[in-house]
């Protein structure tokens, strides 16, 4: 492809799709899935699916137990993983990366051990209204829990985090902020590195929800400066129930256990229990670890395409996809014009076609694509919308399925009728 | 699934019978659709007994089917009873639409449902078993 050729860095996604085993299966249109729905959960390469069964049927037993082979086995894979996505996500130390099964549990064990240590009547915890609910309801909850105060930074029409409302927020010395790296409803990127550095001024904790972020561009922890990063192996090729929190070492020492029971002690007695050291004090009872395996995998698959390539491969596809929806009559696109600040999905409506009605149509094309509020109910408030149509570009995407995208939308006009 | 918009649903969605807010009325309820947020309430007058349904109009924004799915079904209310509205079928419901629902849009199918069983029974109102409409509704092998 030309195209491709005159553009460094994009991938070739149709020779990516052979990758994957499910781009072999034919949908009831009978041709393989246009997938664009990838910022809800990925598909996952032969590669990852190997990994898992391979740890299953020849390397499988308990993790930090046996003193047999296979055990020794499985405990190399689980803590290898851990080290691989550690150097992927620039962490200081794999001693400070933690699995949990998603996100949702990375931000509930900060909310949960942190928060309640940390946080009493009438501290100020600041989000976004453009958070997924999993970096929202926590916080509710926390403070409700807490007696604190639970505030939103605001965002603007074209979808941006409004800083000058964060910096009067930050003026009254929250001691936490979370917030994502990039919007799973909008698609902007937030600038992290320098809302991080102004948190910091302000004395505040800083939590990022990078679910969105690790899976599609180079994230570097030691760059941002965060506090705290939370992130799902499902969403970056990985399989589902693995996922992971990052924090800095002296907050996770000084922060009790969120779940208790086995293998996160040193010392047991009837009376009282010794905390083992991080990052084994908050993995309670057997871990995932074929699936931490498996991600061990996605992240080799990952860093042999080159994030750089993958954010480029994106950001072509995103500017694309972009310019073809701006074509149609109806069509509202969402989020920053700007492909610096947009990472690769597009959140859009239809005049006339409610997005339910919209993917419905679509799937029949055999093209996959997310309707509803994306768990960011807020944000849907925040543009008076019931819900928006989302299509979302990965590394197995390419130009083919844009092109469907759009034939989609226009067989969508076609059985409503013009708006 | 082209099939799913047949005109008979889109003639519904473009021009839904009994579309609005009554009032005053003597049974409301106000519901959502947890897969998409959709909103919906409905409001309905009875007879001077307090009997038999005399009115009933619906509200809110929501896809082809939701919207389709409401003004028929509130097109059959008017003469029920109280009781016949709260032993109505959901299966029924889905029926009525005459196109092949799946899984994926069972609720859309089911929000005014929801919602005149809230207006009925208040919050002791629950979502059917899907299994259970969905078996039923596949039944003589129409497949979405």
């Amino acid at each position: 492809m030309a195209l491709r050729e005159a553009l460094p860095g994009v991938l070739d996604g149709a020779a990516l799709r052979a990758d994957f085993p499910v781009f072999d299966r034919p949908m009831r249109s009978g041709k393989p899935v246009a997938y664009l729905d990838s910022a809800s959960s990925s598909q996952k390469p032969r590669a990852v699916i190997e990994a898992v069964a391979d740890t299953y049927g020849h390397h499988y037993a308990n993790v930090h137990r046996g003193i047999y082979e296979l055990s020794v086995d499985a405990d190399a894979r689980y803590e290898g993983a851990r080290t691989a996505l550690a150097l992927f996500i620039g962490a200081p130390s794999p001693r400070e990366l933690i699995f949990v099964r998603n996100a949702t549990e990375a931000i509930n064990l900060v909310a949960y051990s942190w928060g309640r240590t940390n946080l009493g009547p009438g501290d100020l915890i600041l989000s976004t209204e453009m958070e997924h609910h999993a970096n929202l309801v926590p916080w509710q909850q926390l403070a409700a829990a807490t007696g604190a105060t639970l505030e939103y930074v605001r965002i603007t029409d074209d979808g941006r985090l409004d800083l000058d409302d964060l910096r009067s927020r930050l003026a009254r010395g929250p001691k936490l902020v979370a917030f994502s790296q990039v919007s799973n409803a909008l698609g902007t990127i937030n600038p992290v590195a320098e809302i991080t550095r102004m948190a910091h001024e302000a004395g505040a904790v800083v939590l990022l929800d990078a679910a969105q972020s690790v899976p599609h561009m180079p994230v570097d922890i030691a760059a941002l400066g965060v506090d705290f990063l939370a992130l799902s192996g499902h969403k970056m090729l990985g399989p589902s129930g693995i996922g992971a929190l990052w924090g800095r070492r002296e907050l996770l020492d000084a922060m009790p256990p969120f779940m208790t029971g086995g293998s996160m002690i040193t010392r047991v007695t009837l009376e009282g229990t010794e905390w083992n050291e991080v990052p084994w004090k908050f993995e309670a009872g057997t871990p995932a670890i074929a699936e931490a395996a498996g991600l061990g995998a996605a992240v080799v698959y990952l860093e042999a395409l080159g994030m750089v390539n993958v954010r480029a491969h994106e950001r072509f596809l995103f500017e694309r996809a972009w310019a073809a929806l701006g074509e149609i009559d109806g069509i509202r696109r969402l989020g920053p014009s700007d492909p610096a600040e947009h990472a690769g999905l597009i959140s859009f409506v239809l005049e006339g076609v409610h997005p339910h009605d919209m993917a419905t149509v679509f799937d029949g094309q055999g093209v996959a694509v997310r309707a509803g509020h994306h768990c960011a109910q807020p944000v849907m408030l925040r543009y008076d919308l019931p819900a928006t149509t989302r299509a979302s570009f990965y590394v197995y995407n390419d130009l083919d399925d844009i092109n469907r995208l759009v034939d989609a939308i226009r067989a969508t006009q076609t059985l409503f009728g013009k708006a | 699934m082209d099939n799913l918009y047949r005109d008979f649903i889109l003639e519904h969605y473009r021009n839904p019978h009994n579309q609005g807010v009554l009032d005053p009325h003597d049974l409301q309820f106000a519901d959502s659709n947890p897969t998409c947020g959709d909103e919906m309430s409905m409001t309905l007058r009875l007879d001077e007994g307090k009997e038999r349904v005399t009115e009933v109009a619906f509200d809110g924004r929501g896809c082809a089917i939701s919207q389709a799915s409401a003004s028929i079904l509130t097109d059959e209310l008017p003469g029920k009873t109280v009781q016949e509205l709260r032993d109505l079928d959901p299966r029924g419901v889905v029926e009525n639409l005459g196109v092949p629902i799946g899984p994926a849009r069972l609720k859309c199918a089911l929000l005014s449902y929801k919602v005149l069983q809230g207006a009925v029974m208040g919050s002791e109102a629950r979502w059917p078993e899907e299994a259970d409409v969905l078996i039923d509704a596949y039944e003589g092998g129409t497949s979405p």
